[in-house]
């Protein structure tokens, strides 16, 4: 909403404050001023000249020669181009040394062999609209050599306020002063119009009011030849019309063209611009239509039929449906009701007669219209957050009286209101003792009202210890229960009015989410492990998800991810194309799979990383070796005993691989298992799953479904440390490739049985010594019992053990 | 006499050498070598010295004895010091430039919203926020309906939101999760939600479409206005600093009533105004309000006998803020040069 700081001072004579302070007040009252705008500054040397004669320019047809009395002692000779320049008329002149809006220094020049002292300027060399057909014609009665902007109050300061869907009150500049002025409501005034044809003070409205009757009707009733036919009372719970006959359709004067251009809306012609004005002054959108554009000649307020066609005034062909609500003739559809007029009844010069419409749409099917048209209009936008009811008829008659004050013509006597279920106002009642607990501070009874009666609310009983307020039409939408009047009178009393010391509390019931634990645990391992954290939005595109959106933005993320190792990977490719060869990354995210239609999709948590490059920072001591599959397999691990899974739970092979999944290399990926199943995978990347350079190192990649029982984690139990030495023997075995080192090593542990307390592979040799097919893997022992030191021979008599029981199992051959 | 004198010489020019030997050694291997070249059991030049001891007069013995010694005693220190020089790179010596770079690791980072989130959740929960969570993907139900937000209403275009099907959207705001938890517990509540939102906004430098929101809801017996300033005052100075002030301004949420935006003291310029706030000395961060009784009725609890806050702010905003991040899109992209700064 932009609202002219000269508008509120008009509205509000009492509000003193600059409006600098008006913003910060408005900041205060909830409508936060996102700008201020000076308007008019820049004009500071341009002045208002008449142009006394015209000429031809004796070099060059399409320009002319003026003589311009711009209030000097002397006629300057200016030559201009427009196609509009008259004589007699009144222009925007820049003399000499003025400099325009764009930065344009105003020089004395000769154009075509002819000196030029000055330049006629358009509305868009000013910096006032987009205009450039022609100069600016004003229209009233000026002083040639007087100051432009100050003659136009164009310097002005233009607020443009950010308004919350609940408070349309706001939307227009009455709403607003009624916040910010001294006294609420009652310090506002409505002032009469400038006459057009003195400039003097319009005669008080009274005059024009008199003449005016409402006739109330439910359905039906006729103004002035027109007949008015309220066929749809939902969409439209009342409506006001009203003709005027014998207008001149033209210009609008300087002074509402001046207050127009300040909220940033362009002159159209003075019917169009009287509307447009009461719009933005009272907050209630009205609409004239040509009257003798309209068959009938009749008003019709109904649905659209299905298929019909209208223009509307932007020029657009609209097809209708039979959702949307029309204002018809006795034929077709004139306007779409709320949203926008009517190009074939449009107010133009041609216009003698009018039919001017004051209505009250419901919000909800204008919001509708407005949608299904693609249309926000400041009419279709007030509508669809609620006009006050109760201010329609006092709209109606400040629009008749400023048709007339700047179009002339004469209102027909009798005007129609149509309002078959006329609402009483709603009484919402408030307990000073609630406002005191929501609050935290007291209020009484008096104080309350204090804050609400300069709002328009109006204490009208008391039943019980509820204060009954009667609601005005203004706030009809937003004040429906008492926490609404709580919410006004903190507003009123001003929220920094309010204490912010720290009391007691109970504590929560609500458990701490043990899986934000986990993702915490894991986080720190990972990042001691020297992993970045990525974040990334849960987008995928077409195969990389199962779950579409309806209204995706783009192709790229018309899908929600099913893995994030995928989306990892194309963080990696965007690393790479930026030469970045060492990149470890990890993520901890939300992943979708598809429910039974009418369910949200089913979510996972999961973690995944994605490694590449050197295992350690490149080293001038030693050459650094890449990150190899041992990594991998001992960062599962380490996963896998965070996660509560066990040493087992790491298992070679690529397992189940879902739809979408990333593509490893089968010979050396690991599955993560729990006792249900798979909860992961682990894997060389294979080539065609990324687009890596040629001077990439292997990429590795994994991906675990986190649950809530992996949070689950139980205190250690401490072990006694032992009390006796350990025996260690080495055994160097021939195994032969096809049999699993995992095999072996459980084979021995069933052999060894409780005294062996550790056994791990520490070398592993090929070549000379040993025969194709075979390795030589040689592993430690260690032996120890919890009561006795145990002998050499003992521990002897336990390899011996082993060693007949691989030589049996797998045929094993100790190495010579 | 002869062979007395001689053999000091060649004691003397052993020490000599085997000083510098010492002083050239780069490597502990190295000067392991050296030691067992001079004092080895079986070959060590010093030992071989102390053997021909006997060849020589009786007389003449303990004043070579002691040369000897004192020689070994020194050489043992020497090399003794050495390895310690070698071994913690204590001194400047020769072939070895201790200005070149030592062996490190790869510095892993928690992504800067982590480490917003974190730090928020941190000072909630020692106010007595426990942390909850809840699903991206929700019905219009929780995300709109039984937030007191009709579908039809404006209020519904502050977000303009991804659907997945009819009535099943990916959730605008954290407020979801407020409503799954008063279904779940019976007050005193005081929760914190972490998690992500989605709003159809194309990415530019100020927009995602999914981004990190944390929310908040306390609900209890005689939990007031005056409560919910009071949390967040004392939540801003915590993980702002104690100057740190806050600013309540009336606005809307149709979920609360009264409902505020939450202005805190810019933390660039304390106030004075900036580039960052735009001048104005604050920093939108956060919405708040008075739990709307119309939330609890569609939760099935008491309005007259329970009241709440809630709040709900953008730890993105707050990393880019603090972190000086002028573009959210470089949260998002997963840039090893810009992850690695939050090491
Ligand atoms: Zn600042």
């Amino acid at each position: 909403m932009n609202v002219s700081y000269r508008w509120l001072r008009a509205l509000a004579p009492e509000l003193e404050d600059a409006p600098a302070r008006v913003a910060e007040r408005l900041a205060m009252v909830g409508a936060p001023v996102d700008a201020l705008v000076a308007l008019g500054d820049q004009l500071a040397g341009v002045v208002i000249a008449r142009v006394e004669r015209v000429q031809r320019h004796p070099n060059a047809d399409r320009l002319t020669l003026c003589e311009v009395d711009a209030g000097q002692a002397t006629r300057l000779q200016v030559v201009c181009g427009a196609p509009n320049v008259r004589a007699g008329a009144y222009y925007p002149f820049a003399p000499v040394g003025a400099t325009l809006p764009g930065g344009l220094e105003i020089r004395a020049a000769k154009i075509r062999g002819v000196v030029s002292h000055g330049m006629l300027c358009s509305e868009r060399e000013l910096g006032l609209g987009r205009d450039h057909t022609g100069i600016l014609e004003l229209h009233g009665r000026f002083t040639p050599g007087e100051p432009f902007a100050e003659a136009l109050e164009l310097n002005d300061v233009r607020l443009l306020l950010d308004v919350t869907p609940n408070r349309p009150d706001l939307l227009s500049h009455y709403g607003v002063a009624r916040e910010l002025a001294p006294g609420g409501e009652a310090g506002l005034r409505l002032a009469g119009f400038p006459s057009l044809e003195d400039g003097s003070a319009g005669a008080p409205l009274a005059a024009l009011d008199e003449q005016i009757r409402f006739v109330v009707a439910a359905r039906e009733e006729s103004t002035g030849g027109v007949r008015v036919v309220l066929d749809d009372a939902r969409g439209c719970p009342r409506y006001l019309g009203a003709v005027i006959r014998d207008v001149s359709v033209g210009p609008p004067p300087e002074w509402l063209a001046a207050r127009l251009r300040a909220v940033g809306l362009r002159p159209i012609n003075n019917v169009v611009d009287a509307t447009n004005y009461v719009l933005f002054e009272l907050g209630q959108p009205l609409h004239a239509f040509d009257l003798d554009r309209l068959r009938g000649p009749a008003v019709v307020i109904r649905r659209a039929r299905a298929d019909e066609r209208m223009r509307t005034l932007d020029g657009e062909e609209r097809v209708l449906h039979e959702e949307l609500l029309v204002i018809a003739d006795a034929e077709r559809a004139c306007a779409v009701a709320g949203v926008m007029g009517g190009a074939e009844s449009e107010v133009t010069s041609a216009t003698r007669n009018v039919f001017l419409e004051c209505a009250l749409f419901e919000p909800k099917t204008i919001r509708r219209s407005a949608r299904a048209l693609g249309l926000s209009t400041d009419a279709s936008y007030r509508f669809e957050r609620g006009v006050d009811p109760e201010g329609m008829e006092r709209a109606t008659r400040r629009a008749l009286a400023l048709i007339v004050a700047v179009a002339g013509g004469r209102v027909e006597s009798v005007a129609v209101d149509l309002h078959p279920q006329p609402r009483a106002a709603p009484v919402v009642g408030l307990r000073p003792a609630r406002v005191s607990q929501v609050l935290g501070a007291d209020f009484d009874e008096g104080g309350v009202t204090r804050y609400l009666e300069p709002l328009g609310f109006r204490a009208v009983g008391r039943v019980g210890d509820a204060v009954h307020f009667r609601v005005p039409g203004h706030r009809w939408y937003d004040v429906t229960r008492e926490i609404d009047l709580i919410e006004e009178v903190a507003r009123r009393h001003g929220y920094d009015q309010f204490a912010d010391e720290l009391r007691a509390f109970r504590p929560s019931v609500v458990p701490d989410d043990p899986m934000a634990q986990l993702e915490d645990r894991l986080r720190t391992l990972l990042v001691a492990r020297g992993f970045l954290e990525a974040r990334s939005a849960s987008f995928a595109s077409e195969g990389e998800g199962d779950v579409a959106l309806l209204n995706a933005l783009s192709q790229a993320e018309a899908w929600l991810r099913a893995s994030i190792a995928k989306g990892l990977l194309h963080r990696l490719e965007h690393n790479f194309t930026r030469g970045a060869r060492h990149v470890r990354l990890f993520e901890i995210g939300t992943v979708f799979q598809p429910s039974p239609a009418g369910q949200p999709p089913r979510e996972a948590t999961h973690l995944a990383a994605v490694f590449t490059g050197a295992r350690l920072p490149p080293h001038w001591s030693e050459a650094t070796a890449a990150f190899d599959v041992w990594d991998l397999k001992a960062l599962l691990l380490e996963l896998a005993r965070v996660l509560g899974l066990g040493s087992a739970a790491v298992v070679p092979g690529s397992g189940d691989r879902a739809r979408g999944a990333v593509a490893v290399v089968d010979e050396l990926a690991f599955q993560l298992r729990d006792d249900r199943g798979q909860v992961g995978w682990g894997g060389r990347v294979a080539a065609e799953a990324v687009d890596a350079p040629a001077w990439a190192d292997p990429i590795w990649a994994l991906e675990v479904r986190l649950s809530p029982e992996m949070a689950v984690r139980e205190p250690p139990v401490l072990r006694a440390l032992p009390a006796f030495p350990a025996v260690e023997r080495d055994l160097a075995l021939v195994v032969r490739d096809d049999q699993a080192a995992a095999a072996i090593e459980a084979a021995i542990r069933a052999a060894a049985g409780r005294q062996l307390e550790y056994v791990a592979p520490f070398d592993l040799y090929r070549g000379p010594g040993i025969s194709e097919g075979q390795r030589s893997i040689a592993y430690r022992l260690r032996f120890r019992a919890p009561d006795r030191t145990l002998t050499d021979r003992e521990v002897d008599d336990v390899v011996a053990r082993v060693v007949d029981r691989l030589r049996e199992e797998f045929g094993v051959q100790l190495r010579a | 006499m002869k062979q007395a004198s001689e053999l000091l010489r060649d004691l003397e020019a052993l020490e000599r050498e085997a000083r510098a030997a010492i002083a050239d050694a780069t490597t502990t291997d190295a000067l392991e070598g050296i030691r067992i070249r001079l004092l080895g059991r079986k070959e060590g030049r010093l030992t071989a010295v102390l053997r021909r001891l006997g060849e020589i007069a009786v007389e003449e013995r303990p004043a070579l004895g002691a040369a000897a010694n004192r020689v070994k005693s020194a050489l043992t220190e020497l090399l003794g010091a050495r390895a310690a020089e070698l071994g913690a790179g204590a001194a400047r010596v020769p072939g070895v430039d201790l200005t070149l770079p030592g062996r490190d690791q790869w510095a892993g980072a928690r992504h800067p919203v982590t480490l917003v989130i974190d730090e928020i959740c941190r000072v909630f929960q020692s106010l007595g926020f426990t942390r909850v969570r809840g699903p991206e993907a929700e019905t219009d139900w929780y995300n709109f309906i039984s937030l007191n937000t009709p579908l039809d209403h404006p209020a519904a275009d502050l977000h303009d939101t991804f659907y997945v099907s009819d009535g099943i959207l990916l959730r605008s705001h954290t407020s979801p999760v407020q409503i799954r938890t008063m279904q779940a517990f019976q007050p005193p509540i005081r929760v914190v939600v972490p998690g992500l939102v989605y709003r159809r906004d194309p990415f530019d430098a100020s927009h995602a479409p999914a981004f990190e929101q944390i929310e908040g809801l306390a609900v209890d017996q005689g939990v007031s206005f005056v409560d919910l300033k009071a949390t967040l005052a004392e939540f801003a100075r915590r993980l702002f600093g104690r100057r740190a002030t806050v600013r309540f301004r009336p606005s809307f949420f149709p979920f609360t009533e009264p409902s505020a935006e939450v202005d805190v003291s810019c933390i660039l310029c304390g106030g004075s105004g900036c580039s960052t706030c735009k001048g104005t000395g604050w920093l939108e961060i956060m919405g708040a309000g008075m739990v709307h009784p119309a939330v609890f009725e569609n939760v099935g609890y008491d309005a007259e006998r329970y009241t709440g806050f809630a709040f709900g702010m953008g730890p993105a905003r707050v990393a880019m803020v603090r972190y000086g991040i002028a573009d959210i899109r470089m949260l998002y992209e997963a840039d090893v040069r810009f992850l690695e700064q939050f090491a």
